[in-house]
């Protein structure tokens, strides 16, 4: 007879897990009793549980496996919510293991209680409570089963206190071989008549552009991706959570698209007679405005998901199944194709619109890339926080595998980078984790330095310190008429000074020079983490830009940056998404000539 | 006042949802829809042959797109095991109305004409109103309750629409 608790962790075993990233409490104390006398799985023990969610997200996306994060009831697992909607918003497969009060006092309002599986059902692929130890090895089977088929997500267990203590006569082979869910069945073959049309559109197409999102990471298609990119010399361009299917290095790579994507990729997808979007979801920040995104495009749609098919643009060649297996099939179907005039104009766009900062001896983020980047050979996993510093990693970062960029895309999660990179680390011993941070993100889980120093991890984080928040700044000058609502960091710690507190080694550097010297002494530490804190300016912006919901006739690129600047009425205004466009409406119509006036309102 | 609310929105389908029967699974399902925007006009959840399987019956408002995205994400849900719309279908329609409407004694005559035209059925009666009973379509409802508004209708409760594919088409 054996405890819940170590059924539960022996199910983790036959799937693998190596790792497990968690925090204890009282709900969880036979799971933690368990995991005392564990071998085979290594617990990290983290600050928060935030960071554990996240840990086994950058984990999950460091590897292509699944990360696993545990955490007590109440406020232990209501600490997960965020790392699990940043998961899900991305696809990463992830379970949660969380304690659960007793079963006889669930919806008595216990100690510690709180209705997780409810809390977490929009942000969670399924969930599932255990009502009796009998339950758990089928429940982690399934777990496991649906977090990483299909499209992937998190899953959520909970375990009752009462459920983990209860005994039942357990051994290894009674673990389900394959889970069985009937209700559950994902189409991994596209169809047949499909894929010969879009191998056929691809091959009929004068300027076609392949648009290549998160989905073909998840799949692990690289390969097939590129096989099909080389054979018919068609560019690529990637979606930010994309980044790395292609090496961005590669003649083929035209880099990311969007609303801060270079303007050679967003000229083509707008210019484009064809656009083949692999694992891709047509995304706001993609697309703008969704009737000027490709207008001209016949548009061909693999994804997994078929509620992503037709949910923004409705395509041409519709085709559902896993995107490896979908472009194998294909493959045989596509034709060699020459390089073409249309990728001439594609270059040309690129030498007339190239991504460029100022070189005036000042420290810029963009310099703090490319120099981390060029150190370590472009091959370095790279995580990063969210805001401009998180566009001029996706810019500048040159990416040449995939699961070497982790970012929180589709949530965009401040805090996210340091444990996303700890659980990168812990995932990948042998790799170099760089974390690109800005100075708000940094703050937001900072704690989790203690939890890299612990464990002796490497991580290389450079904090963007523009003592502001910097997107939310820039948007505040271009479109709020430069009132800089509180997004002064100012007041900020000597991040030198917390890294030491925290036993790791801080640097700062406010030069290139300094930055390069910061650099080659941080590549030389292999025990702890490293924190340089980059000053950069204050008024540095992200650029191009496309506003939002528009196209991109309205890019803007460094040249013009006055031309932004617009001053609109917005007094006594409540803040909404309403306003947001009309503002951006004025913007456009001021730079067309028009008065605001007419416009407004 | 009645038809406004009765009417049927403009675009409306009808959708039926086999879903796992565990506790739940209407939070899922009505959590759904609410996240993604979506409206109901109606939602009945009900048994079915089999003591395992539950059955929802949805009426939704929405263009095509609307409808397919409703069907796709519904689909997407793990407990549900078959989702299927009545577009292109013929299919029987019911509902079931209790109508509680004021009968002062001059009016009675009137009002149990009307039921019997209906086919309804009093199965309440004090010395000011009668509760009504009818079954059919949603239209046959609004209408019948339409024509009792004039004598002023104290309640209602309608179950909403179930549906089924006529023939030997199954959900």
């Amino acid at each position: 007879m054996k405890t819940g608790a170590r059924i539960l962790l022996e199910c983790l075993r036959l799937e693998g897990v190596r790792h497990v990233f968690g925090y204890p409490g009282g709900a969880a104390l036979p799971l933690y009793d368990a995991l005392y006398d564990e071998k085979q799985i290594e617990h990290i023990l983290v600050r928060h549980e935030q960071g554990a969610a996240h840990m086994a997200d950058g984990y999950a996306r460091a590897t292509g496996g699944v990360g696993v994060c545990l955490a007590t009831s109440g406020p232990g697992a209501t600490n997960l919510v965020t790392g699990l909607a940043t998961a899900y918003m991305d696809s990463i497969p992830v379970v949660a293991i969380t304690g659960q009060v007793r079963t006889h006092a669930i919806g008595k309002d216990a100690f510690q209680e709180a209705d997780i599986t409810g809390i977490t059902i929009p942000i969670t692929k399924h969930n599932f409570l255990v009502k009796r130890v009998e339950e758990i090895p089928e429940t982690i089977s399934k777990a496991f089963h649906i977090a990483r088929s299909g499209r992937p997500g998190p899953v959520l267990v909970d375990v009752p206190l009462d459920v983990s203590l209860a005994k039942m006569a357990w051994d290894p082979s009674m673990y389900p071989d394959k889970a069985d869910i009937p209700t559950y069945k994902p189409t991994t073959r596209g169809h047949e008549v499909q894929i010969r049309r879009a191998a056929a559109a691809l091959d009929e197409a004068q300027c076609p552009v392949l648009y290549v999102g998160g989905g073909a990471v998840l799949s692990g298609a690289e390969a097939e991706v590129r096989e099909l990119a080389e054979r018919t010399n068609t560019l690529v361009t990637t979606s930010l959570m994309g980044k790395g299917i292609i090496d961005e290095h590669h003649p083929l790579s035209i880099g990311m698209l969007g609303m801060h994507g270079t303007a050679y990729a967003n000229h083509a997808v707008h210019n484009c007679d064809l656009l083949f979007a692999i694992g891709a979801r047509f995304d706001d920040r993609v697309t703008g405005k969704v009737d000027r995104f490709a207008p001209r495009a016949r548009v061909v749609h693999i994804d997994v998901d078929p509620a992503e098919i037709g949910k923004v643009r409705v395509p041409e060649v519709p085709i559902v199944g896993d995107i490896k297996t979908v472009l194998a099939a294909m493959l045989p179907h596509v034709k060699p194709k020459p390089w073409s005039a249309w990728n001439d104009q594609i270059m040309e766009w690129k030498s007339e619109f190239p991504l460029v900062y100022p070189s005036d001896g000042r420290l810029y983020a963009e310099y703090v890339i490319e120099m981390m980047g060029q150190a370590t050979n472009w091959e370095a996993i790279m995580t990063t926080d969210v805001g401009q510093h998180q566009m001029w990693a996706a810019q500048y970062y040159k990416c040449r595998r995939p699961h070497q960029w982790i970012t929180s895309g589709g949530l965009g999660t401040m805090g996210f980078g340091l444990p996303a990179a700890i659980g990168a680390q812990v995932s990948s011993p042998g790799t170099r984790v760089l974390c690109l941070s800005g100075d708000g993100s940094f703050q937001m889980c900072t704690q989790e330095l203690m939890t890299a120093t612990v464990y002796g991890l490497p991580i290389i984080v450079a904090i963007v310190n523009n003592r502001s928040l910097g997107m939310v700044r820039q948007w505040q000058e271009l479109f709020y008429q430069e009132r800089y609502s509180h997004v002064d960091l100012q007041a900020s710690p000597d991040f030198v000074k917390l890294t030491e507190a925290y036993g790791g080694f801080g640097l700062r550097a406010e030069t290139p020079e300094e930055f390069r010297n910061a650099l080659s002494k941080a590549l030389e530490v292999r025990d702890r983490p490293v924190v340089i804190d980059c000053v950069v300016p204050t008024e540095e912006n992200v650029y191009p830009m496309i506003p939002a919901g528009q196209s991109v006739d309205e890019m803007r690129i460094r040249e013009n940056l006055e031309e932004l600047k617009v001053t609109v009425d917005t007094e006594g205004e409540e803040w909404s998404f309403d306003r947001e466009e009309r503002v951006l409406e004025q913007f456009v119509a001021l730079r067309k000539g028009g008065s605001s006036a007419e416009r407004g309102s | 006042m009645a038809a406004s609310l009765t009417r049927r929105a403009p675009q409306t389908h009808v959708i039926t949802a086999l879903v796992g029967n565990h506790p739940g699974v209407l939070a899922r399902v009505a959590g759904l829809f609410a996240r993604r925007g979506y409206n109901i006009e109606s939602l009945t959840v009900s048994v079915t042959e089999d003591p395992d399987v539950s059955r929802m019956t949805i009426v939704v408002a929405g263009d095509q797109l609307v409808l397919e995205q409703i069907t796709k994400q519904l689909h997407k849900l793990i407990e549900v095991i078959r989702v299927a719309d009545y577009v292109d279908a013929p299919t029987v329609e019911r509902e079931l109305g209790l109508i509680k409407v004021r009968a002062e004694p001059k009016d009675r005559g009137e009002i149990m004409q009307i039921v019997e035209v209906f086919r309804g059925r009093i199965i309440d009666m004090s010395d000011r109103t009668f509760v009504i009973e009818v079954t059919g379509s949603v239209e046959k409802l609004d209408k019948m309750a339409e024509l009792l508004s004039s004598y002023g209708i104290r309640e209602m409760v309608r179950t909403g629409v179930i549906a089924m594919a006529r023939g030997s088409r199954t959900a």
